[in-house]
């Protein structure tokens, strides 16, 4: 086991998760739908027009508030450490990887979890074991992870 | 439309808020064995503290405010999809150090390696509904 980074934001972190946890919540109360990112942007990449304009508003949602972020504190947002033909690697896995399961962090991870579904704790388990599985490999086979 | 562009904008507000648009952090999550920088476990128990006990308070009610219904997943079941697709995302999460939500918010930044993610991001999808999309468009058809 290794020790800890010295950078943690712990409570900005929680306040964060708060927050995302509220914008899930009122997309269920208000929509009845589940937050789930990975959903939207594969769902307008598909002919299923009647599901276009509230995906599309919430993703119009997403980018104005990386504006928001971009106007107000542009340090929020950070560098990929990697060369960038793995970047592109990457961006394919995950694009690959999360419309074939169905989801990601949002879906699958925060909302998945907080509605106690099965499918979505055992995606969740899995996406975070090949993660820590690949980023250790990476340690040991490359050297420092980020 | 314009609740789900609100509920947008506050989402990615906590993204930034929660340090999940910086790929270093990420990284340094999923490296459990090395320098191991737990964040994304505070922004976790944030979002799943807050958004489980009011989702079932939610459900409660015989319909969302704006729409007819509640739209729920129904399937239960296990499958080489579901375990397998998120055994790649976990790789190319480990990887890029960015999920979806994250690569989306992150446009404005102004980063080349951010932009290329989320390109390639979208072509991930695409190359897998090219593989499905004929096949549902053919069932319609029938």
């Amino acid at each position: 086991m290794g020790h800890l980074a010295s950078n943690m934001a712990p409570l900005a972190a929680l306040a964060g998760g708060a927050v995302i946890g509220l914008a899930a919540t009122g997309l269920m109360l208000l929509l009845g739908q589940i937050a789930g990112i990975s959903g939207m942007i594969t769902g307008l990449l598909t002919p299923v027009a009647a599901e276009w304009p509230w995906r599309g508003s919430f993703i119009a949602g997403l980018l104005s508030g990386g504006l928001v972020w971009a106007l107000i504190d542009p340090s929020v947002f950070g560098h990929i450490p990697r060369p960038l033909p793995l970047v592109a690697v990457a961006g394919l896995i995950v694009g690959y990887g999360v419309s074939t399961g169905g989801g990601c962090t949002s879906g699958h991870g925060v909302c998945g979890i907080s509605r106690l579904s099965r499918r979505s704790i055992a995606a969740t388990c899995t996406f975070m074991a090949f993660g820590i599985a690949t980023a250790t490999l990476w340690r040991v086979l490359v050297g420092a992870v980020r | 439309m314009l609740a789900a562009f609100a509920c947008g904008l506050v989402f990615a507000l906590g993204l930034g808020l929660s340090g999940m648009t910086h790929p270093g952090r990420i990284l340094g999550f999923l490296d459990v064995f090395g320098t191991w920088d737990p964040t994304l476990v505070f922004t976790m128990a944030g979002a799943i503290g807050v958004h489980m006990p009011l989702y079932w308070l939610t459900v409660r009610r015989r319909a969302p405010v704006l729409a007819p219904r509640f739209a729920l997943p129904t399937k239960r079941d296990l499958d080489a999809k579901l375990l397998g697709g998120s055994a790649l995302f976990g790789v190319g999460w480990a990887l890029g150090g960015f999920c979806p939500g994250p690569a989306l918010v992150s446009v404005f930044g102004g980063r080349s390696d951010n932009f290329v993610f989320l390109i390639a991001l979208v072509c991930g999808m695409a190359l897998r509904k090219l593989g499905t999309v004929p096949a549902v468009a053919q069932a319609g058809r029938t």
